[in-house]
């Protein structure tokens, strides 16, 4: 019996390359079946749903979530409230307005560009420290530490907790993973475990903040007097695991997937080695072509809603495709080539309307300098394995390793 | 110099630019976009990256193979 | 136009005149050379100043974040012009193709278009609008000398009309700590474009940012002292505001006083066109080497019973301007209608309004998301059952699903729920717009009837 489309997405089998899957799924706009979430795969339609005030982020929307393989297991009593990303205005505003003010503009606006030569640096050790160039796994010696440690920096998490917040953050992000294997009470547990411990790391770290402010996300965050007033601490709490967590799990995965993308053009490779300012149009170009976060499922419907001819009943769960809707020819002429050179780049990588992606301009950065130095410096870099083995991740899609080799290391 | 324009009819206040490139573009508040009509050459860069980053592209920016025209009541 | 090869010859060797060297003429020649024009091409601008962007004007420039002699449009293309700056148009000779210039020079044409915009609209009392300290604001030259005069530091400044220019010149006064009156004659800022329920939020935003805000009130005269310079204003209240600032912001009267007699379909209104943007003449016969684009074009649009609309927007400059210089090269069947849903922008105090559709059509309101109080909220226009536009305050991001409404002539009052609902938006509001015969300071979109030629006017200050 042939899978259906959605476990199709979800089998690890096609991680490697999930396009051919989405590009069937296009054929109706809406898909569905079997009493499971209606998945959306077209540019145009995702679009306009990510802009619909009647489409809500809040599980406690969902009529029923047992037919959906990526349904958040029901959390206890006990454990942190979801951050802005599962909130719905004006909950959602007030969060994420408190959030930026110590991030961004218009109260921090010097924020992320002040960390340009502090991420420079940050990349010019990791690449330092590569060792044998013969045997190189980018994501282990680079894409994640990277990431990780500028978020560590901006959040002013200590760097010798790292260790122990990755163990955690590893656990949370798998349990968005729909292995349909995996026993989902034991993937709610381990989850669940994980978000006390980080709830309860940061808890001590936030009331150390308190006594010691600095100047990083969380002491401001900890002692905020705006006109939203402080955030209680369970609050601070969620709001702080979800930074953690979305710092971690998605720039490493652009820029693993970026590496890659490089790797497999070459010649936009070389053209980046000379013209470093060529990173920009690259990252917008791989949001598109290979974007980290390859589809929301945390969308339900206020109401019976109409997307193409079908109506979708009040209370559904929704799937949108971003990754899908990127390649929909629809919008993008050519859509399976990588060319940065195209002006028209209006992707749905980092998602649209008030959920787009809080980190955006700090991801952006992080992998224009990563991709920029890593073409500059890697000597005659080469695949070692292709495709590259991914992790289980379906939505959070990356390769798990990225063996790469190249003959030396520039200075 | 470099001229900028921004539509602030695409623009849905995402701020990308203001996070990039603070020097030319300013949030007023939490969505109203306040830019410098003109930057420093030495900004290109920067602004490159404001424009690209622009989520709907509202960033307009002088062609860098425009050449000089001559502008004047002249004939 | 058949496929005779003259199309060709036109694109090849033509001569195409743009009068209106601002937003809509620049963005018009940058698409005729982009679409293969390649013959002789003049732009015609009354300013001495290269096309430049007006929004920084009463924003930016006003807070002294930018000069407002640097404003230029960033050059999208070149456009290999002839420019004939600092010359206004007097006349246009439909017969013998050719526009006359203020200096006496004729500029021959096979191609024409009009995109001369508007200007502020002067006080009416002349001796008063002479005296020194009262300004208008629209030109980058106006701009300058109101943003030196606000570094002066003057005791207090009035501004007469709260539209949308007049509030975002208050906001950018109270900004930079200077002391604002403002003075409306009609109930609340903003009442004209978005109606008595939000311009009630409007005007709660002016008082909480410290405008000494007067609604009802006409100023009745400005009073000079012996040097000439502005003292005082007189308003219909019997009140007297010492001032050394004025700021008239009254709206706009649309530039087409050098085609009276030109036979061409031009009035106060504007220039009517098709949807092609080709002009009438006053007959009501189309013309096929005339096009009309911008402020001063207006036009019929098929979301609003085909009445003629006049839009006073910077995007509608920009998208007219393209398909006029489009049409202006294409054969009929290859022409493109404008249908522009209506889009408009301001900021003020700090937030960040926008409108979709025609929000002063509308007669009812339902603020579908958000709260009137927060100053955050997204308000919905109805008009016979159907939704006409829609308002945003900083809520911005929402605005294409209401347009999508609008589009498609969706039902009002709209029957689903959203989130963020909140006691505001149980049920529609009277959208409470003053009665249309009276006028008000900044509409953005005018109704211009049905008829090419009809050239009354219904604004008649009374001041």
């Amino acid at each position: 019996m042939t899978q259906s489309l959605l476990h199709q997405i979800l089998d690890y089998a096609n991680r490697a390359n999930p396009y051919p899957i989405y590009e069937e799924l296009r054929k109706a706009p809406v898909h569905h079946d079997d009493g499971g979430p209606y998945v959306i795969s077209t540019y145009y339609e995702i679009r306009s749903l990510l802009h619909d005030p009647r489409i809500s982020s809040d599980a406690r929307n969902l009529a029923s979530t047992t037919r959906d393989p990526l349904a958040e297991p029901a959390q206890e009593e006990s454990a942190l409230p979801p951050g802005f990303l599962r909130l719905d205005p004006p909950e959602h505003d007030r969060m994420r307005r408190m959030t930026n003010r110590p991030f961004g503009p218009p109260h921090s606006p010097h924020r992320v560009d002040g960390m340009r030569s502090e991420l420079h640096d940050i990349v010019s050790g990791l690449i330092d420290g590569i060792g044998d160039p013969g045997r190189i796994d980018l994501v282990e010696q680079f894409s994640y530490p990277f990431p990780v440690t500028v978020i560590c920096r901006l959040l002013g998490v200590p760097r010798e907790d790292e260790a122990r917040f990755h163990t955690w953050a590893d656990t949370l992000a798998a349990s968005l993973d729909p292995d349909p294997d995996a026993d989902p009470t034991e993937r709610g547990k381990g989850a669940h475990d994980a978000r006390m411990q980080l709830g309860m790391y940061l808890a001590g770290l936030i009331e150390e903040r308190r006594r010691n402010p600095g100047d990083d996300m969380l002491s401001q965050l900890a002692t905020a007097k705006g006109e939203d007033g402080p955030m209680t601490t369970m609050e601070l709490l969620s709001t702080a695991a979800l930074l953690l967590i979305a710092g971690h799990e998605t720039t490493v995965n652009l820029i693993t997937n970026g590496m890659l993308t490089l790797l497999r053009h070459p010649e936009v490779l070389d053209r980046l080695r000379t013209d470093p300012q060529l990173a920009v149009p690259i990252v917008e170009e791989l949001l598109r072509f290979e974007p980290p976060v390859q589809l929301v499922p945390q969308r339900t419907t206020l109401a019976d809603i109409e997307v193409r001819g079908v109506t979708i009943p009040k209370g559904a769960s929704l799937w949108l495709v971003l990754a899908s809707g990127n390649r929909d020819p629809q919008r993008f002429a050519d859509p399976d080539r990588f060319d940065p050179d195209r002006g028209d780049i209006q992707h749905l990588g980092l998602g649209s309307g008030i959920h787009s992606c809080f980190g955006a301009p700090l991801a952006r950065l992080e992998t224009q300098l990563a991709l920029s130095e890593l073409a500059r410096r890697l000597e005659n870099p080469r695949l070692l394995e292709d495709p590259p083995p991914y992790r289980q991740n379906a939505v959070l899609r990356g390769p798990r390793q990225l063996p790469i080799a190249c003959d030396g290391i520039r200075p | 110099m470099v001229r900028i324009a921004v539509d602030l009819n695409r623009c849905q206040g995402y701020a990308q630019c203001a996070f990039l490139a603070p020097e030319i573009f300013a949030m007023h508040g939490e969505e109203a976009l306040l830019y410098d009509p003109e930057a420093d050459e030495a900004q290109r860069a920067k602004l490159a990256q404001a424009a690209a980053a622009c989520p709907v592209q509202a960033i307009l920016v002088d062609a860098v193979d425009v050449p000089a025209e001559a502008v004047s009541g002249a004939r | 136009m058949l496929g005779d090869g003259s199309l060709e010859r036109l694109k090849r060797e033509g001569r195409i005149v743009v009068v209106g060297a601002s937003l809509a003429g620049l963005r018009a020649a940058e698409t005729l050379r982009a679409e293969g024009f390649v013959g002789s091409l003049t732009m015609i601008g009354d300013e001495p100043h290269e096309p430049y962007d007006r929004p920084p004007l009463s924003k930016q420039v006003l807070l002294g974040r930018a000069s407002a002699d640097h404003t230029a449009l960033p050059r999208l293309r070149s456009v290999e012009a002839t420019w004939r700056l600092g010359v206004a148009a007097t006349g246009l000779d439909m017969a013998a193709r050719r526009v006359r210039l203020a200096d006496g020079d004729e500029v021959p044409y096979d191609r024409l278009l009009i995109a001369t915009g508007v200007r502020a609209r002067p006080w009416p009392h002349e001796a008063e609008a002479e005296l020194d300290g009262v300004f208008v604001l629209r030109t980058s030259d106006d701009s300058a000398a109101l943003a030196r005069r606000l570094d002066a530091g003057p005791k207090r400044v009035l501004v007469i009309g709260a539209g949308f220019t007049g509030s975002e010149i208050a906001s950018a006064c109270r900004e930079r700590g200077l002391a604002v009156t403002v003075a409306e004659r009609g109930a609340a800022p903003l009442v004209g474009a978005l109606g008595g329920v939000v311009g009630a939020v409007a005007a709660e935003m002016q008082r909480e940012h410290g405008v000494d805000l007067r609604c009802g009130v006409m100023v009745t005269a400005l009073e000079g002292d012996a040097s000439g310079r502005v003292r005082a204003a007189q308003l219909s209240d019997g009140s007297t505001v010492e001032t050394d600032v004025v700021i008239v912001s009254l709206g706009a009267t649309r530039n087409t006083e050098w085609l009276a007699g030109s036979g061409l379909g031009a009035g106060p209104r504007g220039i009517a066109c098709d949807a092609g943007c080709r002009a009438f003449d006053i007959r009501g016969i189309v013309t096929d080497d005339i096009y009309a684009a911008g402020d001063v074009a207006r036009c019929p649009h098929p979301l609003f019973g085909y009445q003629f609309l006049s839009l006073e927007h910077w995007g509608n400059a920009v998208t007219q301007a393209g398909i006029a210089a489009h049409n202006m090269l294409s054969e009929s069947t290859d022409r493109i209608p404008h249908l522009e849903v209506p889009a408009f922008w301001s900021s003020q105090f700090g937030v960040n309004i926008k409108s979709v559709g025609v929000p002063s059509l509308g007669t009812e309101i339902l603020v579908s998301q958000g709260s009137l109080k927060d100053h955050r909220f997204l308000g919905v226009y109805g008009y016979q059952g159907r939704v006409i536009g829609a308002v945003a305050f900083d809520h911005g991001r929402w605005l294409p699903f209401y347009q999508e409404l609008i589009e498609t002539t969706a039902p009002f009052p709209p029957a689903f729920p959203t989130v963020d609902r909140t006691s505001d938006g149980q049920r529609p509001l009277d959208a409470d717009f003053p009665d249309p015969s009276v006028p008000t300071h900044g509409p953005t979109v005018t109704l211009g009837g049905y008829a090419p030629a009809d050239r009354r006017m219904t604004f008649t200050p009374a001041h």
